[in-house]
């Protein structure tokens, strides 16, 4: 599977969307009857589609939710001048979590039983999504899940866009003890379930790989101070700090490593994260990142011409100043990789779309290429890039293969 | 746990484990001066007090925005302006806030704590439409970032030493402007008697506007400093406010003295407890410990009497 | 019978008839089954702010952490439907089989002691009022006796709020972390997640609110009421007068503690989760709201609070949710400045004497023209 074969024909699909709009309004017999395509009454009528957008607008997680809610929009309004879905104009309907799990459970109700949607663009944080589940599978909804995350789950209704936990980890070490030879590992996170799971999949592999975990700790959300663990760290001496952490701790983390005398360009120790976007980036500032090492599926600098169309699209969009992270890019795939299952299995009857789900791919995913796994998440490649002064990320490595999902590693 | 290391690790090590726990310290009393003048003297639960250092946390990084733009060659002497601005500017809409809601409810020390929840909502929600509700990162002149390298192992960052600075400073012209002054005691007048501090002449109202405009100042100064070690975004304040409000209450509400003491304890709790043992659990007994003292001893550290 | 009138005033009794009607009658009709397990959900909260009404309104003690007793109850009630939700059919591809799934994620392999109790529903329905009780006795007893109060206490309550809320997000291998304890299906193999039975609950819970309400009446009105607002009012006084001050205070404290974990215990039936969102500081002190807008005197006052405070919470934050904040911040500071009784103080300044009078009128006019009544009626 080569990028560069497929380039050519991907971006001449991308041109030819406006083309692909006009054929569409024009050839509207070709339109298959509502009857045929929605036999579980879902909001759909003969000329749109409705689709729920969930995330949290307003509290602490609105930070974070921003950009995956304009990627979900802005993949909508490309699905729709492109002639839509199955002929059918996508509206969505948009709903606060207000950062507040149950909020989100009752939106998602709101948006399968009295909207009854199509399908869910939704949810950033573990304890959102498994707050909607529940509703999710008891009224057969189908969920778009973009954040990467700790794994462990596997729902008939959710489509998992993000990677899980196991993606994203060992690629990274993988690749730190190959190139960089590192030998002693320090695992640092912010005190849930996402970070602890992550590093416990870390740990078991870097034993698994006879290297040594030297330190594991973990602190609350929001924690501010971390002058104390950097002591611990310059004590133990690892060759690679291994940081999950997260939100509003992230700036206060590599703020303080920083002006410890930790200059992470030297690479000694070498920081490999999971949790910093360009997103994040934008709160700590590129100065103070400047030389760590994320690994993940996507970062905003990703060289293909995919990616360059949906940045530019993306910035034409939303403004100039914007970045985009690997979750933003993950919502964006969410409409699309739901357009393609609903085309495929010519109906939106989520337990067609369901059967129709795995083996789909997208060729023109701005990361590149993606396919969905019969697990419901994605076989992607994973990326480790080096974080630059100027906020974005500079590619080091690609996997050359797709990683296999698995969110029950052996452990 | 030490069992690998040589002396001179260790010496090094406790050394800066001594510099975390005083920059904690630090930072706490940066946190708690603000609160200690509003809670302590005027007996005001401003709930709102993490929002108004985020303000001055707002204001550095719109001034670092300013000045890169427009006076690049003064870049690195920005930070002192933007502290003054901070302070201005959180002061400023301290004295507006005093003026509509506080002084309506002097009477009412429960009721101002609801009345400035609702204030903190009122001014997150502001700080997102104004700002986005992402966060920002405040870029900081070269010479503040790195640190000292006192020997091969001790390294003293630069920007917890100007922390440390800041808040010597603000405890300094803070005591002066209390124990010195003739409106420091105009204050403590209005503290110990309203109505014969009145009687004899002391425009009580206005002692009140001050105080509070300066509590909120300080917490300005303190947004303002905190965007060094933290992060600035809309609901930043709010990682803060039990924290002080558990500082100045241990310390004795209305000792400046006790404030700076009990900021010291539980900094170097925090501090030592978090080398030991993991982060959260650290944090957890730092707090019950905290907790458990003021049920044996509810008026604090250092305390003249105790307010029902 | 005398006794009885002396405890119920013919108005309350109406007042409370008219807010039994609505709740029994009026809103099940008049709502589908998920705008009526919302307002459920909205009701498990009047719980806290009847609670607060005693405690805050009456007793003058404004507690900060009711999030901890609501959040007691309803992980005990979530430990025992967690239970029952992890058996060996439907954990059979874990480590270890028969353990909360967010346990076998975490390297427990055993069920810790604490938990095995909660096989029991008994003991769970037990320990959802004994566990926040004696919580609220230790934290009372410990404060009172000390003549803490005010201000101070409520910011130890935040305290112990946080606290709590961090070790149960730090402990996730015992409590499920910050995700909670989520996917609650059966009790005693009753599906819950059904709309008959989301509707059955939602009458048991308004069931055991008109209880509380009955319970916090009869307590108000007992000479044990008279002395707490004597307290609240001057508190050296009744001390003088030689009663136990901080035994009160205890009582009341312990008593708002209780209703709020049966609040929060019938909020993890109706929601099927429960997370520390609810123990933090922020709902806490949302609770407080809930409280305060209705009226801090008015018992009826913290149902309706409850109920409007988070209908206008879902509505707007529907259509307008960038603007939810304001309004709630600004309800915040209206409900102090403007109208400190809240809508309970509203109610008996302006539109009761209207009504009073209205009243009067309909009743000259019918002694003076009989027939009219007939008529009326």
């Amino acid at each position: 599977m080569s990028i560069t074969q497929n380039t050519p024909r991907r971006w001449g699909r991308w041109l030819a969307l406006p083309a692909l709009a006009l054929a569409s309004t024009l050839s509207h017999a070709a339109v298959p009857p509502t009857s045929e395509v929605n036999t579980t009454g879902l909001a759909v009528t003969d000329t749109t589609v409705k689709v729920g957008i969930l995330h949290s607008i307003t509290g602490t997680m609105a930070i974070s939710e921003t950009g995956s809610v304009q990627a979900e929009k802005l993949a909508i309004e490309q699905i729709n001048a492109a002639g839509g879905v199955l002929g059918r104009q996508i509206e969505y309907i948009q709903e606060d979590g207000a950062s507040d799990w149950p909020t989100f459970a009752e939106k998602s109700r709101k948006l399968l039983i009295n909207d009854k949607v199509a399908a869910v663009f939704g949810c950033w944080t573990s304890a959102s999504r498994k707050a909607v589940l529940p509703i999710f599978e008891q009224y057969n909804g189908m969920l778009y899940y973009p954040t990467f995350y700790e794994g462990l789950e596997q729902s008939p209704n959710v489509i998992y866009t993000g990677q899980e936990a196991t993606q994203q980890i060992i690629a990274g070490i993988d690749w730190v003890v190959r190139e960089k030879g590192a030998e002693s590992f320090y695992l640092l996170g912010s005190d849930y379930i996402w970070p602890r799971t992550s590093n416990k999949i870390a740990r078991a592999h870097i034993e698994s790989l006879g290297l040594e975990v030297v330190g594991e700790d973990y602190y609350p959300l929001g924690h501010t101070q971390f002058n104390s663990v950097i002591n611990r760290i310059r004590l133990k001496k690892p060759d690679v700090i291994y940081a999950i952490v997260v939100g509003g701790s992230n700036v206060a983390f590599y703020r303080q490593l920083q002006a410890a005398g930790f200059d992470l360009t030297q690479e000694s120790p070498l920081l490999l994260t999971i949790s910093v976007t360009e997103d994040e980036i934008l709160g700590i500032g590129g100065q103070n990142i400047e030389g760590a090492y994320a690994a993940m599926k996507y970062f905003q600098s990703l060289d293909n011409p995919n990616n360059e169309a949906f940045v530019e699209a993306f910035k034409e969009r939303w403004g100039d100043d914007i970045v985009i992270g690997d979750v933003t890019q993950a919502a964006y795939l969410g409409p699309w990789l739901w357009k393609a299952a609903v085309e495929k299995a010519g109906s939106f009857d989520i337990d067609k779309i369901r059967e129709a789900s795995p083996g789909i791919e997208l060729t023109t995913a701005p990361e590149g290429y993606v396919r969905i796994h019969e697990n419901h998440h994605l076989w992607s490649k994973t990326r480790v890039g080096r974080a630059m002064d100027n906020g974005q990320y500079e590619v080091v490595f690609e996997t050359d293969e797709l990683m296999e999902p698995d969110p029950f590693p052996e452990m | 746990m030490f069992a690998d290391y040589s002396a001179a690790e260790l010496t090094s090590i406790f050394a800066m484990q001594g510099f975390a726990g005083l920059s904690l310290f630090s930072v706490f009393v940066l946190m708690a001066l603000g609160l200690a003048i509003i809670f302590g003297q005027m007996g005001v639960i401003n709930m709102a007090h993490g929002e108004f250092m985020i303000l001055g946390a707002y204001v550095t990084w719109l001034t670092s925005g300013f000045f890169s733009s427009h006076l690049p060659g003064l870049f690195a002497a920005y930070f002192p302006v933007a502290i003054l601005l901070a302070f201005l500017a959180s002061a400023l809409l301290g004295g507006a806030v005093e003026w509509l809601l506080i002084r309506h409810l002097y009477k009412r020390p429960l009721d101002t704590l609801l009345a400035t929840w609702g204030l903190s909502l009122i001014l997150q929600q502001a700080y997102r439409s104004i700002f986005g509700a992402r966060e920002v990162g405040v870029r900081m002149p070269d010479w503040m970032m790195g640190s000292y390298a006192i020997t091969d192992m001790i390294e003293v960052p630069i920007n917890g030493l100007f922390v440390m600075g800041i808040s010597l400073l603000t405890a300094l012209g803070v005591y002066l402007l209390m124990y010195r002054s003739t409106w420091g005691r105009k204050v403590r007048a209005v503290v110990q008697n309203r109505p014969m501090a009145g009687a004899v002449g002391i425009n009580t109202q206005q002692v009140d506007r001050v105080t509070f405009a300066l509590g909120c100042g300080i917490a300005g100064i303190a947004g303002s400093a905190f965007t060094m070690i933290g992060s600035t975004g809309p609901t930043a304040g709010q990682l803060y406010i039990v924290d002080t409000f558990l500082v100045v209450v241990f310390g004795g509400a209305q000792s400046l003295l006790g404030t700076i003491a009990s900021a010291f304890t539980i900094s170097q709790a925090q501090s030592t407890m978090e080398f030991f043992l993991s982060g959260s659990m650290a944090k957890v007994y730092t707090l019950l410990v905290v907790v458990g003292i003021l049920m044996v001893r509810p008026q604090g550290l250092f305390a003249s009497r105790i307010r029902h | 019978m005398t006794a009885l009138r002396n405890l119920f005033s013919g108005r309350e009794v109406l007042y409370f008839l008219l807010l039994a009607v609505l709740l029994v009658v009026v809103l099940p009709l008049a709502l589908d089954a998920f705008r009526l397990n919302l307002t459920g959900k909205y009701l498990t909260f009047a719980f806290v702010a009847l609670g607060l009404v005693l405690c805050w309104g009456y007793g003058g003690v404004l507690s900060l952490g009711q999030g901890v007793f609501f959040g007691l109850g309803g992980y005990c009630m979530a430990m025992f439907l967690k239970l029952e939700a992890s058996d060996m059919a439907s954990t059979a591809r874990q480590t270890t089989p028969g353990i909360p799934d967010f346990m076998d994620w975490n390297q427990v392999t055993e069920l810790p002691w604490f938990w095995e109790p909660f096989h029991s529903l008994t003991f769970t329905l037990l320990a959802v009022l004994v566990v926040p009780a004696v919580f609220a006795f230790v934290i009372g007893f410990a404060m009172f006796k000390r003549r803490v109060g005010g201000v101070y206490f409520a910011i130890i309550t935040q305290a112990i709020a946080t606290i709590l809320t961090i070790l149960i997000i730090g402990q996730q291998g015992y409590t499920g972390g910050a995700n909670g304890m989520t996917d609650l299906r059966t009790l005693l193999g009753w599906d819950i997640r059904t709309d008959d039975a989301k509707q059955i609950l939602y009458f048991l819970c308004v069931f055991l609110l008109l209880l509380c309400l009955v319970l916090a009446h009869l307590i108000l009105r007992s000479k044990f009421g008279r002395i707490l607002v004597a307290m609240r009012d001057r508190e050296d006084r009744v001390r003088f007068s030689g009663y136990d001050v901080s035994g009160f205070k205890i009582f009341v404290f312990c008593l708002a503690g209780v209703f709020s974990a049966i609040g929060g215990a019938m909020f993890t039936l109706q929601v099927g989760f429960m997370s520390p969102s609810f123990v933090g500081i922020v709902p806490s002190i949302e609770m407080v709201i809930f409280c305060a807008v209705g009226g801090r005197l008015s018992l009826l006052g913290a149902v309706y609070g409850a109920l409007i405070v988070n209908l206008a919470k879902t509505s707007f934050s529907e259509s307008f949710p960038e603007l939810w904040l304001y309004a709630m911040g600004a309800l915040f500071i209206a409900v102090v400045l403007a109208f400190p009784n809240g809508l309970a103080g509203l109610y008996s300044r302006y539109l009761e004497p209207l009504l009073d009078r209205g009243w009067a009128n309909v009743r000259s006019r019918a002694v003076a023209v009989p027939p009219a009544q007939e008529k009326t009626s």
